[in-house]
């Protein structure tokens, strides 16, 4: 009797707690607005919820005379881990007649870049940073080989008078 | 023809080899379990490894101690920032580099927090091994929340490269506090509803109590660790044994059960969650101020010598061994991680089982596979 008892007492437990699952489902099913975290991804282009400070690729800042402040130190590519980076520079003679390195291509390798921000971090003049954009998908990979570096641009003057001083 | 009667017993039964994996779901990742069946029983379970080598270790031996740190977000991929949490405190311990207290409080919060997603991930994949759907989607749901906060504070959502020597790559933002709170609000309530789901469900209960029983000896020959280890009543947790970052002045429960089998394993999993809540509620009111990192020399060199670090990931003890001969670069780096070991359990508890309870005893060891191949 004490057997019957337990196992009926069993069967009315399976139920209940199955049915307290389920209540769940219920509860979501009539209030689902209560649980949405997807997006309408395409729909909200305009107004995307990517948080700003998200590393999506990395840019060399210009500013509106199109002047950045890179002084080709290599500094960044050293920091990078998987070699996305590849600093080319050039010597041209300033008009007192001196040789001086300045910026030819700042190449970037977006397809292997890992985004890891130790490149930011390296950096002394604060000349590149990461943006947030998120459609970097393509066809090919060979157009994830940027050159960042605007056709035109050159050194900011007064970036190379004050470097951040680095312990 | 001859009319032959062959009784049950003179039946001749064949075993069995089953291959699980690489690919298949139940199995989260690239593992092949070569499993040996007779009818429905586990007679043997033999894993095969190195479907997802990547050589991690060798690879560090190129790069400098700073650029290593972005390749341990990939072994663990689920618990990110404890692997880089444990790679800058080996490298801190010795460089001996002071860390501000500001960084090693957020420190805490990240580790903590990316506790929770590992557990909640697993407390998805775990009730989808055993047979329900309803539960992965939850689990994900309330993931995504906290992948949102690590998206707007440390740039990443899945490998962050962000706890670095030295303290912490960038600040948080200045509303990461009243978000994160408002955000354990609400996981507290979802873990009401995972008791409701999932806890207090009958065929859940019965599918795991019982099932899969490690015991504390075995726990200890395998080297088992984490969870896994702390289910069959072994007290092995990091963050109580060798404290570090300031964990010693924090109040928390180092969870503990003796039941040895499946269920305790997830009830040690659903109350470190809770564990968890209650150990970054105690850093929130009193985040300290000032400075989020020292800054480093650009290219770290550590003094000759052998270190060891360790550190308690959402698996289990996590550790590292760098071998310096006092260049830029490591000699050796040897990480110790905890899902290698932990598979070694999976044997033991599954020979003798029914071929589902495979599936129910590698959900709650949870395993995550490039942490053991690396
Ligand atoms: S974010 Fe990291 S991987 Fe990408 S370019 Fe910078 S240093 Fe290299
Ligand atoms: S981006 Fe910065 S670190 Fe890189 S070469 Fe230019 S100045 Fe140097």
């Amino acid at each position: 009797m004490k057997a019957l008892y337990n196992y009926l007492k069993e069967v009315a437990f399976a139920f209940v707690s199955l049915a307290n699952g389920l209540l769940l489902t219920l509860k979501y099913f009539v209030t689902p607005w209560k649980s949405i975290i997807t997006e309408n991804y395409p729909d909200n282009r305009d107004h995307p919820s990517v948080a700003d400070e998200f590393a999506g690729e990395v840019i060399l800042i210009h500013d509106e005379n199109n002047e950045h402040k890179c002084t080709a130190c290599t500094l960044c590519q050293m920091a990078c881990p998987n070699n996305s980076i590849q600093i080319i520079s050039k010597q041209v003679e300033t008009e007192d007649g001196k040789k001086k390195k300045v910026l030819d291509q700042w190449v970037y390798h977006l397809e292997m870049c890992t985004f890891c921000k130790q490149c930011i971090d390296a950096c002394p003049q604060d000349a590149i940073k990461m943006i947030n954009s998120y459609e970097l998908s393509c066809f090919d990979r060979s157009t994830l080989t940027k050159v960042l570096n605007r056709p035109g641009s050159k050194l900011k003057e007064k970036a190379k008078v004050t470097p951040k001083v680095q312990e | 023809m001859e009319n032959q009667t062959v009784t049950p017993s003179e039946l001749k039964t064949e075993e069995f080899v089953v291959n699980i994996g690489p690919q298949h779901p139940a199995t989260h990742g690239v593992l092949r379990v070569e499993v040996t069946l007779d009818g429905e029983t586990v007679k043997d379970v033999l894993p095969h490894l190195g479907y997802i080598h990547r050589g991690i270790e060798k690879m560090t031996e190129s790069l400098g101690y700073k650029q290593s740190i972005f390749l341990t977000s990939r072994m663990d991929y689920l618990s990110a920032h404890i692997n880089n949490h444990l790679c800058a405190l080996a490298i801190e311990k010795a460089a001996q580099i002071e860390v501000p207290a500001r960084a090693k409080a957020i420190r805490i919060i990240m580790d903590e927090l990316q506790r929770l997603t590992s557990h909640e991930l697993w407390w998805g994949s775990c009730a989808m091994d055993i047979g329900a759907v309803t539960p992965f989607f939850l689990g994900f749901r309330d993931r995504e929340r906290i992948l949102e906060l690590f998206e707007q504070n440390t740039g990443n959502r899945l490998t962050m490269s962000y706890i670095i020597p030295g303290g912490v790559m960038n600040d948080v933002r200045p509303d990461f506090v009243p978000k994160l709170k408002a955000l354990l609000k609400s996981i507290k309530d979802y873990r009401k509803e995972y008791d409701q789901l999932i806890t207090g469900n009958y065929i859940f209960q019965h599918r795991t109590q019982g099932i899969g029983v490690l015991s504390k000896e075995q726990a200890i020959s395998l080297g088992c660790t984490g969870p896994t280890a702390r289910a069959s009543g072994l007290s092995c947790d990091i963050r109580k044994l060798y404290p570090y970052d300031g964990y010693e002045k924090l109040d928390f429960k180092e969870v503990i059960d003796y039941g040895c089998d499946n269920w305790a394993r997830y009830v040690v999993r659903m109350e470190e969650m809770s564990q968890s809540i209650h150990i970054i509620e105690q850093l929130l009111d009193n985040l300290p101020t000032g400075d989020y990192r020292t800054k480093l020399k650009g290219v770290l060199k550590l003094p000759a010598g052998e270190y060891y670090q360790r550190v308690e990931s959402a698996r289990g003890e996590l550790g590292v061994y760098i071998v310096s001969d006092g260049g830029a670069k490591p000699y050796r780096m040897k990480f110790r991680t905890p899902c290698y070991s932990n598979l070694g359990a999976v044997k033991p508890i599954s020979v003798g089982m029914k071929i589902a309870d495979l599936m129910a005893n590698m959900a709650t060891i949870d395993l995550v596979i490039p942490d053991m191949d690396r």
